[in-house]
């Protein structure tokens, strides 16, 4: 077995307080090869954003603790020095960010923004650096990119903005690309813009993606691989399509039956998670999502609220990875769970 | 142009109102002006020279027609008459004879003032620098001994008063240690640059400390704040070095509140230059109000109040001028 | 639970919030029914009325004289009824005038042009004074809960501000009050002297809830209230609404960017466009045979997890470039900029919103189902002009083409060119 392009190994991210330690990340491991999609789906707090910044050493000179192993192409990125990892910046891995009004500075223009991302790995003239600038800019589908590179951000449309950070993660050609939230700031028409023209470019530039997102449809278009987190771990893991036809942790049951669905019957219920997210500093006992899981009843004991689960194969495939006690979550998935979310597959079955 | 007319519009305004202040004191201005040996018809003289004897709004408009076409001083036909020989033109802008100074106005300020901007300047040169250095100092080693101890140094300073720090520094860096010779006020031409701005050195940071303080808080926690903001991660994400994200990205967004402190301290400095001027015995603006001051000098104060008022609006405008150029959302389209 | 609310509107309350009435609280909130799609009312006669409404900002030149150079123009003639106890959703994207929409139906604005009329009464133009007895019946709730309540407030003040300010209650029965409505939007009732950051967003959520409920409004405008929540707390805040409408007969104005959202809450759509609606339907009609254009990208767009789920993504309609700026927009139809079927006569007249069904109005010249857009504009005979949009001095066009709120009993149908009858 070759070794993955990219691999995290029991990446922890702790961040300690007056309170006590607040682990944000608490032992994440998933790999991810060239020109594929990984998609990271959790609520607020469940660590998502923590990780991916860890792996661009966003935590560096920080108060967080970070521990575990982030091996891309072979080379440990917590272990390698400032110098190193500020040259792996930009370069071989980039990210865009949410919200690309705040991302962007307000009193730089757009082009030298993009500008300074090329000049900082390559040595060439301001000049060279604002022609590959305004190359970029067209290549991500902006109007008269020659015009545009002038601008200021707040000149932008919001769509327009998403596509010049795009570009600006991408003028160096990386090897990993995390989107953190990419499109959640924008209309879904814009969104839907931003998604095409982004699996256009991995396409192109056979960059491997990390997807973060709390919107499950986005990450049903886009990924290969699905990791849901909660709670600072990953508590399933697998094939985005296995995962989304076949989920066996309740968790993840509770995402796909508390959103309303644009197609489909209109019968359909909304099956809210009950609760909040639970606190990271004192995390509940056993497993993190006992407290809001209306299934722990079916596993035997109290095993749900004293030990933690867990990441193991589930019971269809060896891939398939859940951190649940439930012993037959394929059977309740297809018994009380689908009937309810999707009455109509049900139906024709 | 709409700032400046409103500007002009203040400073009518702010003139009246020193006129009508001035007059409703209760103190008895003529005889501050009279002299020692006041004698009934002295007092009457002086009145007439000064115009007291007039309506205070008569006295305003007789000003303003100064500052337009300029005037003759005593005003007073009559005086004029009888002794020729000290009737002084004041061309306009004339902003009015200080008969305890026997000269116009315009002249006193145009003696004052380049003691006063040279001080200024030099000032805000050094508490500029020291304040955003100390200050990105302070929020790069945020938490650590380095932050508390600028935070706490500055504090301490600001919280001595300017006229202690002023003789401390003269007792000590100029007498006793002998650093810095005794400052004395030396212009440009008479000296060169560097004499000028040795001498300054003194007064200069007497008035520095005094605004070194909120400098250093300042740019230390627009600096921090900036420093969170999401497109200094961008910054980093894109592999900046942590030096050059500092200087080009966060301290650039510090630079709008930075600039509108200083636009208002510069307007604002008078008051601190009055001590220190006092201390070092310039003979500046400063100087020139506390003679004003306790002389019952109308026409110099109203010159003064006047100079510092559209100091303040034009400084105003030039922030508002500044705040278009560094931040392009201010720029009008 | 129908003598929930203590005594008449506007009355105070005679006697103390009784234990029968905390107990049906209670047991509300935990619904014996699921939390279906809500089901419309046809029949229900409309509380809100709003008619040729327009709301033009004025943009201002610089300079000393700040002349008005231009006017955005938010909101340009929409109408729509919500009927009493329902609830009409407008969905649309950034600067599409339904945020304007709602805030015109507040009075937080006063409109343009155009009438609101609230059961009953016009209220376009009605006096501060007048104002305030409306504000306790048209209640808003907003999307930011960590914005839109003073941290400086307890949760108990907060909410009972309004009873304070109304007088509905006498002073020592605000508590108890407070503590009912904490416990119908389902938070802890002792929680009354807490503050607003010690809340989850979701909690916060409900807490804006509640005071939106304190003065037992008949219209709720709920400006996206569960688009700053985590999704497994949307659900949540959906279904609390939901329960409250139901319980207490609440009209909703719901504003939402979500199309999934509004058509789980909403029995009827309006979709808006650049200030205009350019298509309003009920739900069925709207998601599964949207007619115009702009609506039939919009849910394309939407990403669908389930639909993904059974059989991979459905195509998407791409849309062109942006949204055009509200000072200037397109002449004719707005959305002509960005719509593959754009012809000459879109530039030129504007499409009227016609009515095509039952419950389906659609302002395209080219309106049909996707796939099935005509050829010739279905709209020119009717508006006297011939195709390409030029006026036709031999037509005589129809003349009841007006911006009616509501729907009429006969419509144009679009399979036979000619208007039809229920």
């Amino acid at each position: 077995m070759t070794t993955p392009f990219l691999s995290v190994r029991d990446l922890k991210v702790h961040f300690p307080t007056p309170d006590g330690i607040v682990k944000a990340t608490d032992g994440l491991s998933f790999t991810l090869e060239k020109g594929k999609t990984i998609g990271i789906v959790g609520e607020s707090g469940s660590g998502k954003s923590v990780s991916s910044s860890a792996i661009l050493g966003l935590h560096r000179h920080t108060n967080a603790i970070v521990s575990g192993e982030i091996l891309l192409d072979g080379v440990d990125l917590l272990k390698i020095s400032d110098e190193d990892m500020r040259r792996k910046r930009g370069a071989d891995v980039a990210m865009i960010f949410q919200d690309p009004l705040s991302a962007m500075h307000p009193y730089y223009t757009v082009g030298s923004q993009i500008a300074e991302a090329y000049r900082v790995h390559h040595d060439v003239s301001r000049k060279k650096a604002k022609a590959r600038a305004v190359e970029m800019l067209d290549r991500v589908g902006i109007p008269q990119p020659d015009h545009r590179v002038d601008d200021y951000p707040h000149q932008f449309s919001g769509g327009m903005r998403q596509r010049a950070m795009i570009a600006m993660a991408l003028i160096n050609n990386p090897s990993l690309l995390i989107a953190d939230e990419p499109t959640t700031a924008l209309d879904v028409t814009v969104q839907a813009q931003i998604l095409d023209l982004l699996q256009d470019l991995q396409r192109d530039f056979d960059a491997a993606v990390i997807m973060i997102t709390h919107d499950l449809g986005v990450i049903a278009e886009m990924a290969d691989d699905v990791l849901v987190m909660y709670a600072g771990r990953a508590v399933e893991y697998g094939a985005g399509k296995e995962i989304l036809t076949h989920p066996e942790m309740p968790y993840t049951w509770g995402l796909l039956s508390s959103v309303p669905d644009v197609a489909g019957d209109t019968s359909a219920k909304l099956i809210p998670i009950p609760g909040n997210p639970p606190s990271l500093l004192t995390p509940p006992p056993g497993c993190a999502f006992n407290p809001r899981c209306t299934h722990k009843d079916k596993v035997p004991g109290d095993l749900c609220t004293t030990v933690l689960p867990d990441l193991v194969p589930g019971v269809r495939s060896e891939t398939h990875l859940k951190r649940c006690h439930l012993a037959n979550p394929d059977a309740i998935y297809e018994q009380e769970i689908l009937p309810e979310i999707l009455p109509e597959l049900v139906e024709e079955r | 142009m709409r700032r400046a007319i409103i500007g002009i519009i203040l400073l009518l305004a702010l003139s009246l109102l020193t006129f009508v202040l001035f007059f409703s004191s209760g103190v008895d201005v003529t005889r501050f002006a009279c002299g020692k040996n006041c004698t009934p018809e002295k007092r009457a003289t002086t009145e007439k020279a000064l115009g007291y004897d007039k309506p205070t709004v008569v006295q305003w408009t007789d000003f303003l027609q100064g500052v337009v076409v300029g005037r003759d001083y005593p005003d007073d036909p009559e005086l004029q008459r009888e002794s020729p020989e000290i009737v002084t033109h004041c061309p306009a802008p004339c902003f009015g004879f200080s008969q305890v100074n026997a000269k116009t106005v315009n002249s006193l300020i145009a003696e004052a003032a380049p003691v006063s901007i040279s001080l200024a300047m030099v000032a805000v040169f050094l508490w500029v620098l020291f304040g955003v250095l100390f200050g990105l100092i302070a929020a790069v080693r945020k938490g650590t001994w380095i932050d508390r101890g600028i935070v706490g140094a500055t504090l301490v300073v600001y919280a001595f008063p300017t006229f202690f720090i002023g003789i401390f520094l003269l007792k000590y860096v100029a007498i006793k240690w002998q650093l810095l010779p005794f400052p004395q006020y030396v212009t440009i031409a008479d000296g060169g640059v560097g004499e000028w701005f040795v001498n300054l050195l003194l007064p200069a940071t007497t008035l520095a400390l005094f605004y070194l303080a909120g400098y250093v808080r300042i740019t230390r926690a627009f600096v921090l704040e900036s420093l969170s903001e999401d497109y200094i991660r961008t910054a980093t994400a894109k592999g900046l070095a942590p030096r050059k994200v500092l200087f080009k990205h966060a301290l650039r967004a510090a630079l709008t509140p930075l600039v509108t402190m200083i636009g208002l301290d510069l307007a604002s400095l008078l008051g601190g230059a009055i001590i220190t001027e006092t201390v070092f015995s310039y003979h500046g603006l400063g100087a020139l109000a506390l003679r004003a001051n306790v002389s019952y000098d109308l026409p110099v104060l109203i010159g003064l109040l006047l100079l510092a008022g559209a100091f303040v609006i034009l400084a105003n405008i030039v922030v508002d001028v500044l705040y278009a150029y560094i931040d392009p959302r201010v720029r009008l389209d | 639970m129908s003598n929930f609310w203590p005594g008449d509107a506007g009355m105070p309350s005679e006697e103390p919030v009784g234990e029968d009435a905390t107990d049906e609280v209670t047991e509300f909130q935990e619904p014996e029914m699921g939390h279906a799609a809500s089901v419309a009312d046809w029949g229900a006669k409309p509380i809100l009325d709003v008619r040729d409404l327009k709301m033009y900002f004025p943009v201002k030149s610089s300079g000393v004289i700040r002349r008005t150079i231009g006017h955005v123009q938010a909101v340009d003639g929409v109408s729509f009824q919500v009927p009493a106890g329902g609830s009409l959703g407008l969905v649309g994207e950034s600067g599409c005038g339904k945020s304007t929409t709602g805030r015109l139906v507040t009075r937080l604005y006063e409109p343009t042009g155009g009438s609101i009329e609230f059961d009953g009464r016009d209220i376009t133009t009605i006096s501060a004074r007048s104002l305030k007895p409306l504000r306790r019946e048209i209640q808003m709730i907003f999307q930011d809960p960590y914005t839109s309540l003073n941290p400086r407030h307890s949760v108990g003040s907060i909410i009972g501000a309004p009873l304070a300010i109304h007088q509905v209650v006498p002073k020592d029965k605000i508590l108890p009050r407070v503590q009912e409505l904490l416990e119908i939007v389902g938070l802890n009732p002792e929680h009354y002297n807490r503050y607003p950051h010690e809340f989850s967003g979701g909690q916060r959520q409900r807490i804006g809830i509640a005071r939106a409920l304190t003065l037992q409004p008949k219209l709720l405008v709920a400006d996206e209230p569960v688009s700053a929540l985590d999704v497994s707390i949307q659900a949540q805040v959906i279904n609390l609404l939901q329960d409250l409408q139901r319980e207490f007969g609440i009209a909703f104005l719901f504003i939402a960017h979500d199309l999934a959202v509004v058509r789980h809450f909403c029995p009827e759509v309006a979709v808006m466009y650049l200030g205009k609606i350019v298509e309003i339907a009920d739900r069925e009609t709207l998601y599964n045979r949207p007619n115009h254009p702009y609506t039939q990208a919009l849910l394309s767009a939407v990403p669908n997890v389930k639909q993904a789920a059974i059989g991979g993504r459905r195509e998407r309609i791409q849309l062109e470039g942006d949204v055009p700026s509200p000072i200037n927009p397109p002449s004719g139809c707005r959305f002509r900029t960005r719509c593959s079927l754009a012809q000459e006569i879109c530039a030129r007249v504007e499409p009227p919103l016609l009515q095509i069904g039952k419950r389906h109005k659609v302002a395209c010249h080219f309106a049909g189902e996707l796939g099935h857009h005509p050829d010739r504009p279905i709209t020119a005979s009717l508006l006297g002009v011939d195709d390409t949009g030029t006026p036709d001095p031999g037509a005589s066009p129809a003349t009841d083409l007006g911006n009616e709120p509501g729907y009429s009993d006969t419509w144009f149908d679009l399979e036979r060119k000619t208007m039809a009858k229920a």
